[in-house]
């Protein structure tokens, strides 16, 4: 699913929507974190969980699909790399949820600057 | 500048912290909270209820340029100490999603500065997530309103 996105440039580009629900499930934050510290082949992911080797796969998919995850062949085997500026993105969903309190939170101190204590 | 209001909002939790520091006594940081006119100065809405004690009810409402209602939210206020914290719940009304738990933290630095901690407690992991996409949400809204606008206006 994509959708319209303003850029603070106004550049409009489109996103995938799905980020947020790659990263709501607790085994592929558990991928992530996997793949953080190093570039890994699939079967050496799965061998972190104790669920079938096609439910990781199936999860791998997703990140992949979500390009949390990107993948380098070395002869036979793929690796699954982390793409630290899709991470960066997710970063981008929260900075309008801290705007929006921090455009209170300045109206609220310009106010009180008016009262005594 | 330095962002002053910080989230931290870890992956696997269902919570998030806000802070913020003020140039302000903690007096009136907390007077921004007790009184219902200046609530509806800096938070831009309407209060129609705001009852500072144990037990007691809060409720806003704001509406756009027409006067349609377009957010209207209440909760009740579990602790209330002057100066030191206040502990309410928090739910949006005609959404279907669950309240979430607030806890509100104020703390002297100065004599003129002060610093709000305020902890948001929400059912899961996934409602952390919507909530935290909302003012994203609204932005993308009016994003596509002003395209259509652009758009209405090259017609």
């Amino acid at each position: 699913m994509t959708s319209l996105y303003l850029q603070s440039n106004n550049c409009v580009m489109e996103i995938r929507r799905d980020v947020f629900q790659a990263i709501a499930d607790p085994t592929r934050r558990a991928i992530l974190s996997l793949v953080a510290i190093q570039a890994m082949t699939p079967g050496a992911i799965a061998e972190n969980f104790n669920s079938s080797r096609q439910t990781i796969s199936k999860h791998i998919q997703i990140l992949s699909e979500c390009e949390l995850l990107h993948q380098t062949q070395n002869g036979r085997e793929i690796y699954y790399h982390l793409n630290p500026e899709k991470m960066k993105e997710i970063d981008k969903f929260i900075e309008p949820f801290r705007k929006m309190w921090d455009d209170r939170f300045n109206k609220l101190e310009s106010i009180m600057k008016n009262y005594k204590k | 500048m330095e962002k002053k209001t910080k989230i931290h909002a870890e992956d696997d939790r269902h919570d998030l912290v806000i802070t913020r520091e003020f140039d302000l006594p903690v007096e009136l940081l907390f007077k921004a909270y007790e009184d219902p006119e200046i609530v509806a100065q800096w938070m831009g809405t309407k209060v129609l209820k705001l009852e500072n004690k144990k037990h007691g009810g809060w409720e806003f409402e704001t509406s756009d340029a027409n006067g349609n209602v377009v957010f209207k939210a209440n909760g009740v206020i579990h602790d209330f100490v002057p100066n030191q914290k206040i502990v309410r719940t928090f739910e949006m009304d005609n959404i279907n999603f669950a309240p979430q738990l607030e806890f509100l933290e104020f703390e002297e630095l100065t004599d003129e500065t002060s610093k709000l901690t305020m902890q948001i407690i929400y059912k899961s992991i996934e409602h952390r997530t919507t909530q935290l996409k909302l003012p994203f949400a609204q932005g993308l809204n009016m994003a596509h309103n002003r395209l259509e606008e652009i758009a209405a206006n090259l017609k």
